[in-house]
């Protein structure tokens, strides 16, 4: 079964408003919701019924002096946060996940470049950059595939993918995706398992691209 | 009514044990009525007015814009026992949570300028910061937030208190706990699951049986005036 939508999911957005996607997912569903106010409503509303199940629980009896301990820090220095904000075509979370410096891209060959942000054994995510016209090398992947458009458009056998649409293939939908006509296509895809291509490339090099 | 039976303070009291029926009536007839004291032709409100908001609405505000110490040991008094109960259903020791509590409470103070009521009510927002910090805890990679709305809608809307949307989220919120109680246990008990972080993506059901379609739908307008206001101000 595979099942291909332009915006994210709703069991997606509710681990995400709980804190229990993996990283590399969480990456691609925060730039999405930087990308779009429609996403960042979904994501309200869902943190909204995380809220009301948190009203629902079960108070707790707090220790003596708590309140008083927590009264006595609001004057204490806070902690710098640095946030990042969207450069270019990347929104704030990628800039993140980039520490503010641009991608380091490795070539693929046919002018089609990656650069690997995050890899652990649960999963990966990455940029990519295709060409226009040219194709993202047939590939199948374990686990969920999730693509999002920062630049340009791509199409495969189940639609058309504009800038911030997302697209969410199950493990077994096996497509070729290609960068529409035009300006360079630039996604930031996530995968659960290393991304396995069929052709363009021989198996024996995955190690060395991490892919 | 005697006191005993009112379903209102029944439902301040213990939400979980209202019955279907109570629910129903509540959600038809109490709530609603309750809030549309403030849903007036106005659609900004002056300070003197703001009291028609909730009380977490009211303390929080007067955190955000005045760093009111009384009223964040309201919200301290209010929030920080449900918190502490609500963190330790995920398997946290009580000593753990109180720290996980306690640094939620300082977040709520230090980041109060990003609190923001035509998005969310109080308790979603410290719900995201909980969860937040809870991910910190566990995991290596902290949490990837989104982008904070560009600081020019987030300006004009703390310069323009639209009051309408205010009540609106209010009232979602409201009506989204009486479904929540209104659920049947099992599937309650998913979606209780879920947001407290126990179930995976593909465990989750598309179908929450909660009105997260209104919600957002109110604040994606909240969300469209406030840039329509943006632009109109720039024009």
């Amino acid at each position: 079964m595979s099942t291909i939508k332009h915006h994210i999911s709703d069991p997606l957005m509710a681990a995400y408003a709980a804190g229990n996607l993996p990283y590399h997912y969480e990456l691609v569903v925060a730039a999405q919701i930087s990308m779009s106010d429609e996403a960042r409503a979904r994501l309200a509303a869902h943190e909204m019924a995380g809220g009301a199940v948190m009203m629902d629980s079960a108070e707790a009896d707090l220790s003596a002096g708590m309140k008083n301990n927590v009264m006595a820090m609001l004057d204490e220095p806070a902690p710098k946060d640095v946030s990042y904000q969207k450069s270019g075509v990347f929104p704030g979370p990628v800039m993140e996940a980039l520490k503010g410096k641009p991608p380091k891209w490795k070539s693929l060959g046919f002018g089609v470049r990656q650069s690997i942000l995050h890899a652990d054994k649960e999963g990966s995510v990455r940029l990519l950059y295709i060409p226009g016209g040219e194709a993202v090398p047939e590939h199948s992947h374990e686990g969920l595939e999730l693509t999002l458009v920062l630049q340009g458009s791509f199409s495969d056998e189940t639609g058309r993918f504009g800038v911030g649409d997302i697209e969410i293939a199950d493990d077994d939908l096996e497509h070729t995706p290609h960068a529409d006509p035009g300006e360079p296509c630039i996604c930031l895809a996530a995968t659960g398992a290393p991304l396995r291509f069929k052709k363009f490339m021989p198996r024996l090099f995955q190690p060395i691209f991490k892919i | 009514m005697d006191e005993k039976n009112d379903p209102n303070l029944d439902l301040l009291r213990n939400p979980v044990m209202l019955t279907a029926e109570h629910a129903l009536d509540e959600h038809h007839r109490g709530a609603p009525m309750a809030l549309k004291r403030g849903r007036g032709k106005r659609d900004r409100l002056n300070d003197a007015t703001q009291t028609e908001y909730s009380d977490q609405t009211v303390w929080m505000l007067a955190v955000k814009n005045n760093r009111d110490r009384v009223a964040f040991g309201m919200i301290f008094d209010f929030y920080a026992p449900r918190l502490k109960g609500f963190v330790m259903r995920t398997g946290v020791s009580g000593a753990q949570a109180e720290e996980i509590v306690q640094e939620v409470l300082l977040t709520v103070w230090r980041k109060a300028d990003q609190f923001d009521p035509h998005r969310a009510q109080v308790s979603s927002w410290i719900y995201q910061i909980a969860r937040n910090r809870q991910i910190d805890v566990i995991r290596k990679e902290s949490r990837v937030m989104p982008e904070e709305l560009s600081t020019d809608l987030k300006d004009e809307g703390a310069s323009h208190e639209d009051a309408s949307q205010i009540m609106a989220v209010e009232q979602e919120a409201e009506t989204l706990r009486m479904a929540l109680a209104r659920l049947k246990p099992g599937q309650r008990e998913m979606v209780e699951k879920a947001y407290l972080g126990e179930l995976s993506h593909s465990e989750i059901q598309a179908e929450t049986g909660l009105p997260l379609g209104t919600i957002k739908s109110r604040i994606r307008l909240g969300l469209e005036k406030l840039r329509h206001e943006l632009k109109e101000l720039r024009s």
